[in-house]
């Protein structure tokens, strides 16, 4: 297998692919059908960016299908299960911003990923609009609607510490300042919303380490097994 | 989708037995989101053509939904979306007198003219 791993493009072409897949659990899922629709779409813009960045670090297949879950690289974030629709959204939210602050960043350089960050930014920060929006109307909702967003805002907070550790390659992003703005962009919808900032830890204690360093949780296992599972059993296998 | 609740007869516990109720407590169920009829503009110069319908909570919403089922395809450059509620239509049984009248009357179609020559994309 003729891989690359250290250029930057495997851990984001992780994360684009791994959130691409949560996303089409909900096909056939979603609350109504237009809503389906709509992650979907998402879902596929990710698919879309993970077939490109993918491709510049090895043989996309390959990657996608035949390595195991210690060679991942995709934030522990992406790979939590959807749950309920808040869930989903609080997750979309949380990641979408900082994808379009990062590829908005990697947009004016000229690295490698350049080209790619240009052209993703657009689909990214129709993401974070649709996230936003879902965000504003289940906070400011009901009560019920209110608690279960708040509910999940809380429960994977958490993994957000980990979207600014550095990545190996990116050398020009400026970490702290990335921050910074993910978390003035957040704290503005939330206010919006209705909702609170979480207080909690950024990270969980106990871990050693992140996705970055391929540690995953419990949950990336069985997404893994059924994302491979087909490629596993009939390799080679096309449409 | 379309599990019309039979009103007057409905219990609130009979309601929230619903197997597609998301629990969302005294919310408005999915179905019960508003109607919107969607017009596309496939291109600058164009009008805006009725493209279908879709549901929503809201205008803001039924905008994003309408982007993504009608112009995923690179089908627009703006889009509309209209409450379909707000939109009044004339009857099929008043199709007789709207519409008949007009039908053996050629000459209100332009015709009965020649078209002068070298005029193209007439």
């Amino acid at each position: 297998m003729t891989q690359r791993t250290a250029t930057p493009a495997l851990p984001l072409g992780d994360d684009a692919l791994i959130l691409s897949h949560r996303l089409g659990e909900w096909a056939g899922n979603a609350p109504v059908l237009e809503e389906e629709v709509a992650l979907a779409n998402i879902a596929l813009d990710l698919l879309g960016q993970a077939r490109v960045l993918l491709s510049l670090a090895g043989d996309e297949d390959e990657l996608a299908y035949l390595r195991e879950e210690r060679q991942f690289r995709n934030l522990q974030l992406v790979e939590q299960p959807n749950g309920d629709f808040a869930h989903t959204i609080a997750r979309q939210l949380y990641f979408s911003t900082y994808q379009e602050l990062l590829y908005a960043h990697l947009a004016t350089g000229d690295g490698e990923l350049a080209p790619l960050a240009a052209k993703a930014v657009k689909e990214v920060a129709y993401h974070r609009d649709h996230a936003e929006q879902w965000t504003l109307r289940l906070g400011d909702g009901t009560d019920e609607s209110h608690t279960r967003m708040q509910r999940a805002l809380d429960a994977l907070w958490r993994f957000t510490g980990e979207l600014f550790e550095p990545v190996e390659g990116l050398d020009t992003v400026p970490w702290p300042a990335l921050y910074d703005r993910w978390t003035a962009r957040i704290t503005a919808i939330l206010e919006r919303a209705t909702l609170s900032v979480p207080e909690g830890p950024q990270r969980g204690a106990w871990t050693a380490g992140g996705g970055r360093q391929g540690l995953h949780t419990e949950p990336f296992g069985r997404l893994l097994a059924e994302m491979q599972h087909l490629h596993r059993s009939h390799p080679g296998a096309t449409w | 989708m379309t599990t019309a609740r039979p009103s007057g007869t409905s219990t609130p516990s009979a309601a929230a037995a619903s197997p597609a109720d998301t629990g969302a407590g005294a919310a408005p169920h999915p179905a019960d989101w508003p109607l919107w009829e969607v017009f596309v503009r496939s291109r600058r110069g164009l009008s805006h053509t009725h493209a279908g319908s879709l549901h929503a909570p809201d205008a803001e919403m039924a905008l994003r939904n309408a982007r993504d089922l009608y112009t995923r395809r690179s089908e627009g450059v703006s889009l509309w979306v209209v409450p379909s509620a707000q939109i009044t239509a004339s009857s099929p049984d008043e199709k007789d007198e709207f519409f008949e009248p007009a039908g053996d009357k050629p000459y209100r179609h332009p015709t009965f003219y020649e078209i002068p020559e070298g005029v193209h994309h007439l």
